[in-house]
Order: C-alpha cells, then sequence, then structure tokens
C-alpha cells in the first residue's frame, strides 16, 4: 500500500474534526469540567527545596467556613499501611504516595504537602494559608556536578546507583549509571587527524503548554470514582490512581477532556489523586487547577544537563571516535534520561569507535519528566555544535562532512542494532539542494548553521471500534487521546480503507469503560499505532459487511469483493451495493457491524530531520534574531501534511525556546527565581521568522501507508543550527543553552 | 545456541568478552544457562522472575514485550538494551 500513490484520503489537507470546535471556543478542556454541588481544590507546596516536615497542623483550615474537606498523606496511606510497605521494601510505591503528599521529608521545593476543597477556589486559597507546617531545613543539592561530590546531601539515604556494573553499597545520588561502548576508543583517537573536545551545559526546561494541569473527580453513589482528565493516557491516569488509592480497576472511569498542550508533561499525573482524595473527603465533586507557578514548581519538567563530549576524525573526514559522558539531573526521585540522549545524539551518524557514560543524578528540583524527545534535545546540540566545529577545522561543507559520516541502511549503532528503512541520507540531501542552503545571506554579524537530528521514535498498544450506523456513516473510537489532530488523521487511515470520504467517520476518543487499553499518545507513536488499530478495525468492517452481502445474496463469501467503495460479485453485475446500501440493509439481514482491533504494534521507524537557520547577531548587545528557518524531515507518509508541517512548525518553535530563552533559574537553596511566564521566556511570534517545512517521504514498510511518527523530531535540531549559525556570525562557538545575551557575549570574549 | 552481546558494564564476568553464545528457548532460559558459565549474569540482569527496571531486551533486532519470557531459536542474536520513553 505504501507505494501507492491512487490515495483518495491520504495526502490530502481536509479540515481536522476538532476544528470548528476548537476555533469558535466551544470545545470542553479540563478547566471547563462543571458538575453540580462541586468544590475547588489547591495544593499546599513546600518552599523548601530539602527539609523535614516536623508537623502539619490543619486545624484553622479546617475551621474555616466553607471549606470541605483538607487532606494530607495521612488520607491516602494510614499509619499502618505505611509501616506495611516499610515492611515490604515497596519504595516505588512510597515514593509515588510522598510525590502526591509528601509524608515526613520534601525534597523539592514544590512538592504538594496538603491539599483543600473549599466553596470556591478564593476560599481554597485562604485555607492553604492557614496550614501551620513547620520545617526543619536541611542542605539542598541543585547543581548536578555538585550531586556527585563525595560531600554532597544525599536525597534518598537508601538509593544505590542502578546499573549492569558490579552493584555497590555504597549510597548515592546517581540513580542510573549506563555505559555503552563499540569498538576501541583510544585506538580511534589514536588514528584520528582532529579531535574536538568541549563541555556543554543545559538548564532545566518546562513544556510549557498553556494549559496547566487540571483534574475533576466525583464519587458516585455506588463507589466507584469517575475523573475528568487532562492527560496524554486515560489509562495512564485509571493505573495511577488505581494503584496509589488501591482501588479496583472497574472502580475508576477516566474521561480524557481536550488538551490545552502537553508535550509529554501529560504523561504522569500529578492531581488525579488528590483530586480524589478531597471528593472523597468533602461528599462531593472536587476540581483541582493547577496555577502557572505550580506547574512550573510542581511538574516534571526535562533535565538540566552536563555534556562532556569529544570527537576525533581523519583529514578526509571520517569520524573515528566519540568519547560522551552524560551527567542528567532528573529532579529529586529516581529517574532516567541520559540513556535515551545518548541513544539520539549519536543516532544519526557511524561511530566505529565510541565509549558513553551516562549518570542519572537525583537533585533537589522537582522530578523530572518527558519532554518531546525526551533527553534528547540538549544532547542533539551538543552533538550537533562538536560536529560542526570538526567540521569547520577540517576544512569541510558542514551538510557534505554530515553525508560523509550519515548512518544508512545497514549501518550499526552502538548497541550493534542494524538501521533499516531509514531517510538520514535523503533529508540531508534536501536540505542541501534546498535553495536556503545556497542562497545569499548578506550583511555584518550574519550567519547560516545547519544541524542534523535522529529520534527513534514508538509504537505500543492502541484499541479502535468502528461502528456501522444504517445510514452509511460510521463511529470510530480509540483510546488515543488527541494532542496533535490525531482524531483526524486517524480517522483518515480508517476512511481511505473503507472507502468513504472522511465527513462520513465520526471519530472520537472513548474512556477507560468504552474501549480497549491503548498506551499514552506519546513518543510520536498515535497516527502509527492508532492508525494502524484503525486500519484493521477498517479492515474487519470490510470482511464483515462482505460476509453479510455474501448471505443476502446467498453467494459465498469468498465471491465479494470491495473496491472503490462498492461491495459486488464478479460474476453477477446484479448484484452490488455502495457501502451506504449495504449498511440500510443490516438492521434487517442481522447483527450491527463493529469492526474492532486491539495491535501492540512492535516496529516504527526512525525519523531524521536538518535544519537550516540564519541568525543576526548584535555585537553590542549579544540579541540573537532568527531571519529565515528551514526544517526538513522525513515523515514517512504524510497522511495530513498540514497537520505533519504544523508538527514541524511547533516542535521547531520548541526548539527555538531551549535554544535562546528558557530554563528553570535556581537560587542556593534550591528555589526557583522564574516560575512565571514574565521571567520564564517562551518564544512568540514576534521572535520568529516563518518556519519553512519541507516534507521527505521515505515511506516505512512496517505500516500499511508508510507512516513514520513525526511530532518529537523537530525539536532536536534547533539549537544546535542556532549555535552553529551564531559560530558564523560571530566567530565564537557556544556551550550552554539558553544561549543567552550574556552568553553570547561572553564566548565572544565581551564580558 | 542463542548469540548475546555482553553490555561493557558486565564483562568483567565474562573475562572481557563482549559476544558469548548460551543455549536455551526463552531469553530466562538462556540467562540461566549464562549464569552457570559466568555466575552473576542473572544477578545483573534481573529482579526476581522479571528483567531489571530500566531495560530491554531486543531478540533479533526486535524489542519484545515478553521480557525474559520471549522465545529464542537456536541462531538467534540477544542484546540487553536500555528501555526509553517518549513525549
Amino acid at each position: 500500500m505504501a507505494n501507492n500513490k491512487n490515495f483518495s484520503v491520504i495526502g490530502t489537507r481536509p479540515p481536522r474534526v476538532d476544528a470548528a470546535e476548537k476555533v469558535t471556543g466551544r470545545a470542553k478542556y479540563g478547566s471547563d469540567a462543571q458538575l453540580p454541588g462541586m468544590a475547588y481544590g489547591k495544593v499546599l507546596r513546600s518552599p523548601h527545596a530539602h527539609a523535614r516536615i516536623v508537623s502539619i497542623d490543619t486545624h484553622a483550615a479546617e475551621s474555616l467556613p466553607g471549606v470541605y474537606a483538607v487532606v494530607t498523606s495521612a488520607d491516602l496511606l494510614s499509619a499502618e499501611e505505611r509501616a506495611a510497605r516499610v515492611a515490604a521494601e515497596d519504595w516505588g510505591f512510597l515514593a509515588a504516595c510522598d510525590q502526591t503528599l509528601a509524608h515526613d521529608k520534601v525534597l523539592f521545593a514544590g512538592q504538594p504537602i496538603a491539599a483543600v476543597a473549599a466553596r470556591t477556589p478564593t476560599l481554597a486559597e485562604q485555607a492553604l494559608a492557614l496550614i501551620a507546617v513547620e520545617y526543619e531545613v536541611l542542605p539542598a543539592v541543585v547543581d548536578v556536578l555538585d550531586a556527585l561530590r563525595d560531600d554532597a546531601p544525599l536525597l534518598h539515604p537508601g538509593l544505590r546507583t542502578r546499573s549492569l556494573a558490579a552493584p555497590s553499597e555504597q549510597p548515592s545520588n546517581v540513580a542510573v549509571y549506563a555505559q555503552q561502548l563499540k569498538g576501541d576508543p583510544a585506538q580511534g583517537f589514536a588514528e584520528a587527524d582532529v579531535i574536538v573536545e568541549r563541555e556543554f551545559r543545559s538548564l532545566m526546561v518546562h513544556q510549557g503548554y498553556i494549559e496547566p494541569h487540571v483534574s475533576t473527580a466525583e464519587w458516585n453513589a455506588d463507589g466507584k470514582l469517575t475523573i475528568y482528565a487532562d492527560t496524554q493516557g486515560l489509562f495512564a491516569v485509571r493505573d495511577q490512581v488505581v494503584w496509589l488509592l488501591r482501588l479496583p480497576m472497574s472502580d475508576v472511569r477516566v474521561t480524557p477532556l481536550e488538551v490545552g498542550g502537553a508535550f509529554g508533561g501529560k504523561n504522569n499525573s500529578y492531581v488525579d489523586v488528590v483530586a480524589a482524595l478531597l471528593a472523597r473527603k468533602a461528599g462531593r465533586p472536587v476540581k483541582v487547577t493547577m496555577g502557572r507557578a505550580d506547574t512550573f514548581l510542581g511538574t516534571g519538567p526535562s533535565s538540566g544537563t552536563v555534556i562532556r563530549l569529544k570527537l576525533g576524525a581523519t583529514r578526509e573526514g571520517r569520524i573515528m571516535a566519540a568519547q560522551a559522558a552524560l551527567y542528567y539531573e532528573v529532579g529529586a526521585y529516581p529517574g532516567s534520561l541520559a540513556g535515551s540522549g545518548a541513544h539520539v545524539m549519536f543516532g544519526p551518524y557511524v561511530f566505529p569507535n565510541a565509549q558513553v557514560d551516562c549518570y542519572d543524578v537525583v537533585v533537589n528540583k522537582p522530578p523530572t519528566a518527558s519532554y518531546r524527545a525526551p533527553g534528547g534535545t540538549p544532547a542533539t546540540f551538543a552533538m550537533e555544535a562538536l560536529v560542526d566545529e570538526l567540521a569547520e577545522k577540517l576544512g569541510l561543507d558542514p551538510l557534505d562532512f554530515r553525508l560523509l559520516n550519515s548512518v544508512r541502511n545497514g549501518s550499526e549503532d552502538l548497541d550493534g542494532d542494524l538501521y533499516h528503512h531509514i531517510g538520514g541520507v535523503e533529508v540531508l540531501e534536501a536540505a542541501k539542494a534546498h535553495p536556503h542552503y545556497t542562497a545569499p545571506l548578506a550583511g555584518p554579524n550574519r550567519g547560516r548553521g545547519v544541524a542534523h537530528s535522529y529520534w527513534g521514535n514508538w509504537g505500543a498498544r492502541s484499541s479502535c471500534t468502528i461502528t456501522v450506523n444504517p445510514d452509511g456513516t460510521v463511529g470510530l473510537v480509540t483510546g488515543s487521546v488527541d494532542i496533535t489532530g490525531t482524531r483526524t488523521s486517524v480517522a483518515m487511515q480508517a476512511a481511505e480503507v473503507l472507502g468513504l470520504p472522511l465527513e462520513r467517520v465520526k471519530s472520537s476518543v472513548g474512556d477507560t469503560d468504552s474501549i480497549g487499553y491503548s498506551d499514552v499518545s506519546a513518543g510520536s507513536r498515535t497516527t502509527l499505532a492508532t492508525g494502524t488499530a484503525a486500519i484493521r478495525a477498517a479492515q474487519d468492517v470490510i470482511a464483515k459487511m462482505s460476509a453479510r452481502a455474501a448471505t443476502i445474496w446467498e453467494v459465498p463469501a469468498e465471491s465479494v469483493t470491495y473496491q472503490n467503495g462498492v461491495f459486488a460479485v464478479a460474476a453477477d453485475a446484479e448484484k452490488r451495493f455502495t457501502f451506504a446500501e449495504l449498511a440500510a440493509q443490516l438492521p434487517n439481514t442481522g447483527n450491527t457491524v463493529i469492526g474492532v482491533a486491539n495491535v501492540d504494534v512492535g516496529e516504527w521507524g526512525a525519523s531524521f530531520a536538518a535544519h537550516i537557520v540564519d541568525v543576526e547577531v548584535d555585537p553590542e548587545t549579544g540579541k540573537t534574531t532568527l531571519l529565515r528557518y528551514t526544517a526538513v524531515q522525513d515523515v514517512g507518509k504524510a497522511i495530513h501534511p498540514s497537520q505533519v508541517e504544523g508538527q514541524i512548525q511547533g516542535g521547531t518553535v520548541q526548539g527555538i525556546g531551549w535554544a535562546l530563552y528558557e530554563g528553570y533559574v535556581y537560587n542556593e537553596a534550591g528555589q526557583m527565581l522564574n516560575a512565571n511566564l514574565l521571567d520564564y521566556k517562551l518564544p512568540t511570534a514576534l521572535d520568529l521568522p516563518m518556519i519553512d517545512p519541507v516534507l521527505v517521504e521515505v515511506p516505512f514498510p512496517g505500516h500499511p501507508f508508510g507512516v513514520r511518527g513525526v511530532g518529537e523530531s523537530p525539536i532536536l535540531p534547533p539549537p544546535g543550527a542556532i549555535a552553529n549559525a551564531i559560530a558564523r556570525a560571530t566567530g565564537a562557538r557556544m556551550t550552554q543553552l539558553p544561549m543567552t545575551p550574556a552568553h553570547i557575549l561572553k564566548q565572544m570574549g565581551k564580558i | 545456541m542463542a548469540s548475546v552481546s555482553i553490555p561493557s558494564l558486565m564483562r568483567d564476568l565474562t573475562g572481557g568478552l563482549a559476544r558469548v553464545e548460551a543455549p536455551g528457548r526463552t531469553v530466562a532460559e538462556v540467562v540461566d544457562a549464562l549464569n552457570v558459565a559466568y555466575p552473576g549474569v542473572k544477578a545483573r540482569l534481573c529482579e526476581g522472575v522479571r528483567l531489571m527496571a530500566g531495560l530491554a531486551v531486543s531478540v533479533d533486532g526486535r524489542l519484545t514485550r515478553l521480557g525474559l519470557q520471549q522465545p529464542v531459536g537456536p541462531q538467534s542474536e540477544i542484546r540487553f538494551l536500555r528501555a526509553s520513553e517518549g513525549g
């Protein structure tokens, strides 16, 4: 199917199925949930980055008229239950409880301590101020390298480094240590003519979704719980709630509402359990809405990093060896992102010899979470900045150097696995052929930079049902929350198979009671995996309708064909039904036709991107202005090209935010100094040129239409491309994100 | 016999060997066989009857959700990799 160019629906640009509701302001987001008698919840957070909780006194808050409930960790886990979990060494569960409502210790400023449900949000805020918490403040560690020191405060005295190496009994702030080793790096560097080496740093960065997390919980009279959630995964919320509240899965129904931005940050559940606890205690529905400061302090940003990288190449331009050490802040609780960063940064090129050491380090900051290509953006920045410097030292064109070293089908990665069906070379060649790359760039203080990137993508589990209505329309339901327009792109794939125009496919997202299990909408997987489920469900519909036609016509089922929207029997021209004609016959000839599919997609195609950017740097102020931006990407097959272009533009803008503007700023005590959107700057339209997306289609054969994930790749190249453009404009190499005017002037030797 | 890539941090157990062979019809059986030849391998890779948290296994170049229960062919190639996530 992938090479079939005669698509009716695939590759067209219809209006998104959710467009009218959204542009008219009628779409129902999490904060639009409104239930009779509903109360409003607010969360009290620790002002300290590291402290022991001596006592919590909630009496004054509970006495305030209009307050319905106050909850603390004791409402989540009784003393007896906690003792039993401690005895069972169930540390994962206890850590999840402490991140929901801290028990005896806080490990980051912003950690939840207590929550209040009240008649109004203002009353809830007033009640929070009446909760008296006594802390014993402990020394905090907020820098990843400081956390590695022998005398660093230990966040978790029981934490031992998880690693495949010989186990250590020494407690450590290193949560995970991993290593990849290929060939003989020392020999590779010995054979290199040119070696470059730098240390790169980046700050924690937030996903920056416009809609903060919100959850509304309601306990029914029968003891069942319904949650109206703001999430990337309805089943992820259900699983978190039943785990922490120890409920049967069948007692919890999660209904997803529209999502106002997520980018990986809503894979995790932050306020759903709190809302459920408050609603249970208050005896009424409760909606908990985070504010912007709550969102910065109390949800998971991406890691701050230190990356040391060394590359060596021959004078002909062959990379011979690499050595890297990646130190990633994972926040206050153990996690793992450095390995993902290493996988991404070493993905685009052939490295005959390499050693990569990855350290995930706990620090007194919010526990990190996924953010669009998790772990990959600072790692790609480091690799692309140093690859560019190497090309410059060799006197080679930066794209030619990348092409010379690019992975191809059959190349071996650092783990020994082989690349297959990739489009990295096609992307680089498209970038080189793009008019932008050779356009004159006149004027002083201007430079053009490029960067390349790799992202692995994902598949996983998705479910879909398609119900045929007697009027010839169909209802398609999936379990995949729509964060990127996937109701449309998934429905388009079903419409193509069904031979129907898109407007006859009503596409919606079910709740956890109405659709089969589906993994989170993340990892650039939904159009691929849920699209596969929709294709299979549509094929199931065709098979069942063909069987029904055979019954009506009294012919063998295998004699019925379906092409161009018509069921027919080749040997008898009289036997012919359009889809709608047969649909109309269904109620009188048997049961409703429902196509069902439940897939676990185990193969997916990687995505490569190459970006070109022109910048102008003010040599007096260090301010960088973006003049022109082109983003080339292998998208497999663009189901809905406008949506794919939108993904590339949006991801690129977020990468520009990483490059120039965004970052958590902390004081030494571990308190964030810019937890608002004035001091934490997101890129706006005023900061940006047109982002010109270029779609390269190298179909992935594992999907019937050739789809590969597109959402995450575009965030990866911007910091490297912009750094390289700044280097061309100023002669100075950049080594940190964000590349603030101060950093640029410092690297230029002006301050 | 299946061919197993030994992660670099575990090569202290295999005398520096990066690739070894071991019999077995599943990943679990291969790990058990490895543990006989190279004591300590199982404790590094497994937590009880599961792979260590954060670890994934690929058989013949394909990641598997079955983990230790994944069937293994006589010529299979097995690699232990980091599990990763998406945003």
